[in-house]
């Protein structure tokens, strides 16, 4: 479960959002619709530690997370809006890096953890393929086969079907339902 | 022919210096490129400034400057080199302040977004750049790299003001000697040589790196 409290962001003299409180509670997925340039990147990004909050509090399973410095840790995964993923290696390498380098994880059993996530997103046959060579929505599935093999406990998406044609929306909104069945809790944002 | 054999092992003599100059300069002065590129990001004032200062020089002053600074400017202060020390230092922080630039322009180049990948993902910041920035840098910098190791090669002749025998040097006694310009045609034969196989050699890492985009 995600708890956000009284959380506060400011720019210099620009407010971005102010005493914000929200719930995740296990197993749900939150959207986060509004439009453009009221805060959402930037909440997700206080959220997986890639920006500091100027106030408020943060608790992640009842545990106080901090929010006033930056974090590497990956608790909290984040799907961003361009992917991100790391051009110089192939689909199955951006999904097993993190395991092998972060949690040590044995190349093997990074593989084969590596190997299921792509099939469960019907990614099997691209695993030898660079980013380049994949389509917006394959790119997006990459992205989040990814995030999963860190075995996040909260799931964030940045505009996670920005961009992506209709049938590739469709795979990856049923994607992020039935991650939910998996108990992974989900936040994303959307413009509107 | 006979005269080209005849002046052939002393010109290979002195293709041993050059090529010494050469290996030396290319394996000090990228790591110490790569070093300084990433101090030049410091969020110390005093060490960008150091480091600032250190490549405005290096870049501000000729090579054959430098060389002459190094072996006959700090001899007469009391710290001297031997010839082919003198001169690799001077070639390996020439060019790793050149080098420097390049590889500044390369982590430059690499989006924002790939730091930011690997934070999420737990990557502490020696790992983030080794396996994820740094081979995307390499890739982004090995034309201009290619231009000034092709340079190397023929900056390497500069160390005759030193008194090194490189294959300038051999090819110059030589000519002087024989009162001919075959032993020139020569050297240039061979300058030309190294610059098509560091060419080569270059090519096909471009090639090998154009794997991915």
């Amino acid at each position: 479960m995600l708890e956000l409290k009284n959380l506060t962001k400011q720019y210099d003299t620009n407010m971005i959002f102010k005493n914000l409180n929200l719930t995740v509670p296990d197993g749900e997925v939150l959207s986060i619709v509004g439009p453009s340039g009221i805060g959402k990147t930037t909440l997700l990004k206080i959220v997986a530690g890639l920006e500091t909050a100027n106030a408020g509090e943060m608790f992640l399973d009842n545990k106080a997370v901090s929010v006033s410095e930056e974090r590497n840790t990956a608790d909290i995964g984040l799907i961003f809006q361009d992917f991100n993923l790391f051009p110089n290696y192939t689909v199955l390498d951006n999904v097993m890096l993190a395991p092998i380098t972060v949690q040590k994880m044995a190349k093997d059993q990074a593989k084969k953890l590596a190997r299921e996530l792509l099939h469960s997103l019907g990614l099997s046959d691209k695993e030898k393929l660079f980013p380049y060579q994949l389509s917006g929505g394959q790119k997006q599935r990459v992205a989040i086969a990814r995030a999963l093999a860190m075995q996040p406990q909260i799931l964030a998406y940045d505009e996670p079907t920005s961009g992506l044609d209709e049938q590739s929306t469709y795979q990856v909104a049923e994607i992020i339902k039935d991650l939910k069945k998996e108990e992974c809790d989900a936040i994303g944002d959307y413009t509107r | 022919m006979a005269y080209l054999l005849e002046i052939l092992p002393s010109l290979l003599n002195g293709l041993q210096s050059t090529l010494g100059v050469f290996f030396v300069t290319l394996i000090g002065s990228i790591p110490l490129g790569i070093l300084v590129s990433l101090g030049l990001r410091s969020e110390f004032f005093t060490i960008r400034w150091l480091l600032n200062g250190y490549i405005w020089i290096m870049r501000g002053t000729p090579l054959l400057l430098q060389l002459i600074f190094i072996y006959y400017g700090l001899g007469m202060m009391g710290i001297s080199f031997p010839r082919f020390e003198a001169a690799v230092i001077a070639f390996i922080i020439n060019y790793a302040a050149y080098l420097a630039e390049i590889f500044r322009g390369g982590l430059q180049s690499v989006p924002k977004g790939q730091y930011d990948a690997a934070k999420v993902l737990g990557f502490n910041k020696i790992q983030t750049f080794f396996k994820i920035i740094l081979p995307q840098v390499i890739k982004i910098v090995v034309p201009s790299v290619g231009n000034e190791v092709i340079n190397l090669v023929k900056d390497t002749s500069l160390v005759y003001v030193i008194g090194l025998g490189d294959i300038l040097r051999a090819g110059n006694i030589a000519a002087s000697r024989d009162v001919t310009l075959v032993p020139y045609l020569l050297v240039g034969l061979l300058y030309l040589l190294m610059t098509a196989i560091v060419t080569l050699v270059l090519r096909n890492s471009e090639k090998r790196l154009n794997i991915w985009r």
